[in-house]
């Protein structure tokens, strides 16, 4: 019966997903179809939480990398708006020989994996349980407490960073020294 | 019936009664609009107009499926199909009544935020494939649109959650027995229901597609059932924001037991579909800008300040 198999079938399938979609998003010369790519490598990572019992990460994989992260992304590729053009010196910016090396290194970590997984004593397989979204605020504002609040600091520095950054200019500088801001 | 067979026909039913009740409520958004407005609306089509939907039909599949030659092809066609389907994936979340409803995820609260927050992959990239500058501006103004009211979406509805601690929305429901959440979240109700209508990009918040500013906005390039799938998905989406505020803050499918629970569910959810068509059809636009400030100045402090007093009371 494929029903008891679906399991593994959807597991594999989305594993495999994955990884052609992050082969597929390094080699794209256009900057917008490798963003694609990327957003679909990240949705089959949530399929992948999921059918590992951790469904809070998957949903947060799905809000916080594919619907915001990745849209700041394709906002700014949009805005720039590069077109053909860029996609031309990409692909003169990427020669065949540059992909020997990082293609070697990755066959060497692939061979690894393959080698550990298939060895006589394979690695511990983790086991498969939910983790359910209370477990993961214990966790945080239990053991992880202070992980919790150092976080809050980075992210409160980068707010204030921010926020000088859009900060409007003096008054008293004229319109001509703000353009020689602008054009720095 | 089988439990399979159920479950198909559960699927079935409710995406062919969303699918159609959108299309129903174009209709009946231009027919309300036109009363509001003083003139009659489309009332020439079958008995009050109700055919004009068989119209508009026939009208878009005849039309030629016309891709631009300049645009990025596959992305052109896929876009407004994934528009489509985000809307309608939300949907399987949505409990309507016992045993009506498609699944019962314990993340449904997350996986309805997960495809709004998905929603705005369809207008950017529709618009960045039409490689058309009105539709780019379009796609941009919506982008940081939904951003920026995706986040407190979010944050509205936490307060719900707390009070009823659990993200599963059938148990969210059933958590209202004692009393609808829109009296101690009647903030939140405000922040999620401006949100919903922000993500559906409809008036006031339809600056992506303001027509006298871009055109059509991100859709300038689109025609026929491609266009159409913007379109309707638009008025899916309305259905679903009304939809999940009946869920959260009205009780769902709550109700005195004279009348079945699908129906409170529906009537629910039809008297917010058309407070939102009222909406639209009493406010103007406001500039971009503007609609920026009031969402990050006003809406943002509003939910956290809502979040904290919700936190504190519980605690108490």
């Amino acid at each position: 019966m494929i029903w008891a198999y679906l399991y593994n079938i959807v597991f594999y399938a989305s594993c495999g997903v994955t990884v052609l979609a992050t082969i597929l998003m390094i080699s794209r010369h256009n900057a917008v179809h490798a963003l694609l790519y990327l957003i679909i490598s990240s949705l089959s990572l949530a399929i992948i939480f999921y059918l590992l019992g951790a469904a809070f990460a998957a949903a947060l994989e799905v809000i916080v990398y594919a619907g915001a992260v990745m849209i700041l992304f394709v906002f700014v590729v949009m805005m720039l708006n590069q077109g053909q053009r860029s996609a031309a010196h990409e692909a003169a910016w990427l020669p065949a020989r540059g992909w020997i090396l990082p293609s070697v290194l990755a066959a060497i970590l692939l061979s690894l994996l393959l080698i550990g997984m298939y060895s006589d004593q394979p690695l511990q397989p983790y086991g498969v349980h939910g983790v359910a979204v209370k477990d993961v605020g214990i966790a945080l504002f239990g053991p992880y407490v202070l992980v919790v609040e150092l976080s809050s600091f980075l992210l409160l520095s980068g707010l204030i960073g921010a926020f000088h950054i859009a900060r409007k200019m003096p008054s008293h500088m004229s319109s001509n020294e703000l353009e020689e801001v602008d054009h720095g | 019936m089988s439990p399979v067979m159920y479950n198909l026909l559960n699927v079935v039913l409710i995406l062919v009664c969303v699918v159609f009740g959108a299309a129903l409520l174009t209709w009946l958004e231009r027919r309300l609009l036109g009363i509001w407005q003083d003139r009659y609306g489309p009332n020439r089509v079958g008995p009050f107009g109700t055919l004009q939907i068989v119209a508009d039909m026939i009208k878009l599949l005849m039309k030629q499926d016309w891709v631009p030659p300049f645009a990025d092809r596959l992305i052109f066609i896929v876009a407004p199909a994934f528009a489509m389907f985000v809307v309608v994936a939300a949907f399987a979340v949505i409990p309507m009544a016992p045993g009506v409803g498609v699944v019962d995820l314990n993340i449904g609260l997350l996986f309805f935020l997960a495809m709004t927050s998905l929603g705005v992959y369809a207008v950017m990239f529709g618009a960045y494939a039409s490689d058309n500058k009105y539709a780019m501006l379009g796609g941009l103004r919506a982008a940081a649109q939904m951003v920026s009211y995706e986040v407190f979406m979010g944050l509205s509805l936490m307060g719900v959650v707390m009070l009823a601690g659990t993200f599963n929305l059938r148990e969210l429901v059933l958590a209202q027995a004692d009393g609808w959440f829109i009296g101690p979240q009647i903030v939140g109700f405000f922040i999620f229901f401006m949100a919903g209508i922000a993500e559906s990009h409809r008036t006031p918040f339809d600056l992506p597609e303001a027509e006298h500013e871009l055109t059509a906005g991100f859709h300038t390039e689109y025609s026929g059932m491609k266009f159409a799938m913007f379109f309707i998905g638009e008025y899916v989406s309305v259905l679903m924001s009304a939809a999940m505020i009946t869920v959260l803050f009205f009780g769902g499918w709550l109700g005195p037991a004279w009348f079945p629970p699908l129906g409170w569910f529906l009537l629910k959810t039809m008297a917010l579909v058309l407070l939102m068509i009222l909406i639209r059809g009493s406010l103007p636009r406001p500039r971009y800008d503007q609609l920026m400030s009031f969402g990050w100045k006003f809406m943002l402090p509003l939910a956290l300040v809502n979040l904290l007093i919700t936190g504190a009371l519980i605690l108490i």
